[in-house]
């Protein structure tokens, strides 16, 4: 399926990810990985930090209200229904991004921004595994 | 205080994942379908994100401490093991399967769509196994 290239409203998209970023480190003094703020809200529990992930994440959850309320347009989304497909993808990269300490936003934005070995690493590898993942679906497997 | 910023900045980026196009799988699939119905968009997300946390992490990093905790806690960690690849090998196959990483799985949540729903609670499951095997082979 294709969908439109928008490389304006992607790119402020980012900025605001990153302002979040920037803002986690100016006031909490913590990096906005999610894969670390959401499996924390699991136990066994090492901190007093349950509250502030679990306001972090319901902030992710509602996001998409605020945006509904304050733009006229949907929001335009294609999810695949294959369930077994979506448990597996879920499974793997739950487990993937802690088992690999961080995911797209802790390895990909903040870790590449502080300029660490191990992000670049990590983002190196996913993206190549997400790139090989979807050749094969779509072009080997799906045909 | 702390719940109230921390809602704020949930917010913030999930709008900004909702804005980006993020939220939306199909949008991060093209991405990764270089040979196929290819849009680079998610290349624009990843270089605002990072051109402003780039910046604003060394203006921030100037000061002593944050603002609302004692320090600033920070990976300090340099080394290359295992687990950095096998992680995130198996993270970016999951990732090109469903089209979801963590971040806009929780902000597609809302929006209800089946696919969501299914991929959400495995993803809690799956942190939650490794989390909990990563506290077996070295207790922290």
């Amino acid at each position: 399926m294709v969908t439109d290239f928008t490389p304006v409203a992607s790119f402020a998209g980012g900025v605001l990810i990153g302002l979040s970023a920037v803002l986690m480190l100016l006031l909490e003094g913590r990096i906005a990985g999610i894969s670390g703020i959401a499996s924390r809200l699991l136990p066994p529990y090492r901190d007093a930090g349950f509250g502030g992930r679990a306001a972090f994440v319901a902030g992710l959850v509602g996001a998409p209200f605020l945006v509904a309320a304050v733009s006229d347009g949907p929001i335009v989304q294609t999810v695949s229904s294959n369930f077994a497909l979506m448990v597996v993808a879920g499974l793997l990269v739950g487990f993937g991004s802690v088992w690999g300490s961080g995911c797209t936003s802790g390895h990909g934005v903040c870790g590449l921004a502080r300029r660490s070995i191990r992000s670049l690493v990590a983002t190196g590898v996913f993206m190549a595994a997400g790139f090989l993942t979807v050749f094969l679906m779509r072009h080997v497997i799906g045909g | 205080m702390s719940l109230l910023i921390n809602l704020g900045l949930g917010l913030l980026f999930g709008v900004g994942l909702v804005v980006s196009g993020m939220a939306n799988p199909a949008k991060v699939q093209n991405f990764l379908d270089l040979f196929g119905t290819f849009d680079p968009s998610l290349a624009f997300v990843m270089g605002g994100a990072v051109l402003v946390s780039f910046i604003g992490f060394r203006l921030v990093q100037a000061r002593e401490a944050p603002i609302f905790a004692p320090r600033f806690l920070l990976p300090t960690r340099t080394d290359i093991d295992a687990r950095l690849v096998v992680g995130p090998a198996l993270f970016g196959i999951g990732w090109g399967l469903g089209g979801f990483c963590p971040g806009p799985a929780f902000t597609a949540l809302g929006l209800g769509a089946p696919g969501t729903l299914a991929f959400v609670p495995a993803l809690l499951a799956g942190m939650w196994a490794a989390r909990l095997m990563a506290e077996r082979n070295a207790p922290a």
